[in-house]
């Protein structure tokens, strides 16, 4: 052999690649990484093959054609006279509407069934286990067929408000209208608008960023006032009044925005055959929002119930021994480092809503699936491309919201020293 | 070691060999069965009837190619697909052929790699309303909400519609007929557009189908064809002269009754042509000679499909129109079987 170069270990045969437990496992792992390569060659190869027999290229030019078709929900100047990418655009703008609004109530409906259940009244604890494990346990796209269902076959018809004796009449005051379209309630405008911030891909209204960008402040403003009064309180033992300042303070300039852009609510009123003005929730959103937020919320539930119950026993009887009402207890003491368990599943729960966002078609609820995945592939003809850029964008995505998350989890979590 | 790899290499090379497409004939004659692709559900046009045999305008087809190939119309595999899912399934050869109301247009033709073997019947997109909306044209429908069937040609059409006539509307995309029909019929929607053919079947369904309006406006073309993979030729001049051998038997005067006496000779050549009494049509095709006597005898010709399926008599009641044989003012036109 070539190798006895006298090397200290002594000579190298190639059978030692397969007897030598030195080297075998180098063998193993280089054989099955060759597989794996011919594998993945193979699948490529077999597709550009099949393109070929088809007379198909592979290109996205496509997504730069008029699309041709229109879409319900458009966060952002839409026409079906715009391109597919912009409808796609429109279509993932939708999912994440989706995701947000269900992250939200699904979060909340999880935290209140899951620290409800474990109450010591027993029809609470009972309802909430009843709750979570039909949801938990039926499949998510049932659920939406369900409020689906619900929402087009047993909510009235505008023409149903019509009338001097309507069958259906509007709720809250006059101002929301629930109808099997969905449902309308008033939209805030402004008699003196800023305008919109037209950035081509999103168009966020002006009057909003004003408006939270005043809120964000006041509450930053507010937490320096009740940090001023405790460092005068640690001073002198006398902590001034804050009470009115905060309200003030809170509330003061928002309020004087709203006045200074002249805010009115825009009530939804029959028009024709639908209801105009307001905001419309379309019946697929309120179907997919009530759905997945039902179906996961059984799930964090789950994870807020584990991770209240990894908190030791003895925690929330040091809390009591010191007088702190069994409320507060829960607020202070066990929850914070329940988080710590809680978190990191909550990960997966998130991801979980963003993704089965895409059962939206089965509402017809217009999502990136519906747009992109759907029409867009049906119309062009391009699966491959269609497809292959709905997966890289469900993957950023994904990727994107838990390392956000992620960083949330080093935030809270134990830190050992 | 070695020799492992080697097989490997070998099995892949095998699979990769196994992927070329081989010729469609062959591929239905060695399975015994045709892979039809036809829709979930459309009333006349291809539905299951009560015993699950599939039944209707499209379906027939199906059973007519089966037959002029295999010589069973039943060897027919029915394959349901959406207006989302069906070039999807052709175009992976889950299906040999697609008659499944599909429009004939340029694009899908040129671009997605299709053959459109012919027309089986002239349609264009229509609306429906409910009686009480008191509408009674299309132009009225500024605001409505929409129903459509996601994934179709009417998709587009409806957009340019509106667009046209600067109306506004709502569109609520939805997967396929029978869902489009719960919705419509919910009021979820003002109205419901597809094919005017497909709203006939759709309102004959219907309990009260008096109480909804098919409005007068048309507003496309549709061409409605069976259509097959493109780049095979043999297998879509099968699909197509099957079709064109349905129209020219009505022209002719063959139908399933006579068939007997049709295919024991007559004075006319051209029918004896097709019988395959006379000269060697069957052999052209790949197929044998008494091909399109088989074919014919599956369902009838094309005049009696239509009768049966979606013609006046039926609850469809759809009138013959455009689909009447060109000699009866319409555009049902076989080229010569010659």
């Amino acid at each position: 052999m070539a190798m006895d170069s006298g090397a200290p270990t002594g000579s190298f045969r190639l059978s030692m690649l397969l007897y030598d437990t030195r080297y075998r496992s180098y063998t193993i792992q280089i054989f099955a990484l060759f597989l794996l390569m011919l594998g993945a060659a193979w699948l490529v190869d077999n597709t550009i093959r099949n393109l070929a027999a088809l007379g198909k290229d592979f290109s996205f030019s496509f997504l730069w054609n008029v699309s041709g078709y229109d879409i319900s929900q458009r966060p952002i100047e839409y026409s079906s006279t715009s391109t597919h990418a912009r409808a796609a655009w429109v279509g993932l703008l939708n999912t994440l509407i989706l995701a947000v609004m269900a992250c939200v109530t699904a979060t909340v409906l999880g935290v209140i069934a899951g620290v409800l259940r474990l109450s010591n009244n027993w029809i609470i604890g009972r309802l909430m286990t009843i709750y979570i494990e039909t949801f938990r346990n039926i499949p998510a796209l049932l659920w939406i067929v369900v409020f689906g269902a619900i929402m087009a076959e047993s909510m009235p018809a505008p023409r149903d408000f019509r009338g001097d004796t309507p069958e259906a009449t509007m709720q809250v005051f006059d101002s929301v209208a629930i109808t099997n379209r969905g449902v309308y309630i008033p939209a805030p405008q402004f008699e003196r608008s800023l305008g919109t911030l037209d950035l081509g891909f999103v168009a966020p209204s002006l009057d909003a960023i004003a408006f939270i960008l005043v809120v964000v402040l006041s509450i930053w403003a507010n937490k320096r006032l009740i940090a001023h009064a405790t460092k005068v309180q640690n001073a002198t033992g006398v902590r001034p009044k804050t009470w009115w300042k905060s309200i003030l303070i809170l509330f003061g300039p928002a309020i004087v925005l709203l006045v200074a852009l002249g805010f009115y609510l825009d009530y939804p009123a029959l028009a024709g055959f639908n209801f105009r003005g307001g905001i419309h929730m379309r019946s697929s959103l309120i179907a997919m929002w009530l759905g997945l937020s039902f179906y996961t919320g059984a799930f964090i539930a789950e994870v807020v119930r584990g991770g209240i119950m990894a908190i030791s026993k003895g925690q929330s009887e040091a809390a009591a021994a010191l007088g702190i009402q069994p409320g507060k207890t829960m607020r202070l003491v066990i929850l914070p480092q329940a988080m710590r368990v809680i978190i990191p599943p909550m990960i997966s729960q998130y991801l979980n809503i963003t993704k089965n966002t895409s059962l939206g078609l089965a509402v017809g609820y217009m999502d990136l699936r519906s747009t992109l995945g759907g029409i867009t592939i049906n119309q062009t003809g391009r699966e491959l491309e269609g497809m292959g850029l709905m997966m890289l964008i469900y993957l950023l995505l994904s990727l994107l919201i838990s390392s956000a998350m992620n960083l949330y989890n080093n935030r809270v979590k134990l830190r050992e020293r | 070691m070695k020799k492992s790899v080697f097989l490997g290499t070998l099995t892949v090379a095998g699979l990769a060999a196994g992927m070329a497409a081989a010729g469609t004939l062959e591929d239905v004659q060695e399975r015994g069965t045709l892979n039809c692709g036809v829709s979930t559900g459309v009333n006349g046009f291809s539905a299951p009837d009560a015993n699950g045999v599939w039944q209707g305008f499209d379906v027939a087809i199906c059973r007519a190619v089966a037959a002029a190939v295999l010589d069973d119309p039943m060897a027919v595999n029915f394959v349901p697909t959406t207006g989302q899912t069906r070039f999807t399934a052709l175009a992976s050869g889950e299906i040999d052929m697609l008659a499944r109301n599909t429009t004939w247009t340029l694009s899908r033709d040129v671009d997605l790699g299709f053959t459109f073997v012919g027309v089986n019947y002239y349609d264009g997109q229509g609306f429906i309303t409910n009686r009480e909306l008191g509408v009674s044209s299309a132009t009225e429908l500024d605001g409505a909400t929409v129903c459509i069937q996601t994934g179709t040609t009417t998709e587009l059409n409806l957009a340019d519609f509106f667009r046209a006539n600067n109306m506004t509307y709502e569109p609520v995309p939805i997967e396929t007929n029978a869902e489009a029909q719960q919705q419509y019929l919910a009021g979820a929607c003002d109205t419901y557009t597809t094919d005017a053919s497909g709203l006939a079947a759709t309102r004959a369904s219907f309990s009260a189908p008096g109480d909804h309006v098919i409005l007068p406006e048309i507003i496309s073309k549709e061409p409605l064809g069976p259509l097959v993979r493109q780049g095979d030729d043999e297998w879509a001049d099968i699909v197509r002269w099957t079709l064109n051998a349905l129209v020219a038997a009505e022209e002719l005067g063959i139908t399933s009754t006579n068939l007997d006496q049709m295919t024991a000779g007559t004075d006319n050549p051209e029918i004896n042509r097709m019988m395959g009494t006379e000269g060697s049509l069957g052999e052209m095709l790949g197929l044998e000679a008494d091909w399109a006597v088989r074919a014919i005898a599956a369902s009838g010709n094309y005049g009696e499909i239509f009768a049966a399926n979606i013609g006046e008599q039926t609850p469809v009641g759809l009138a013959r129109g455009l689909n009447a044989q060109w000699t009866q003012g319409g555009l049902m036109y076989a080229p010569p079987f010659r």
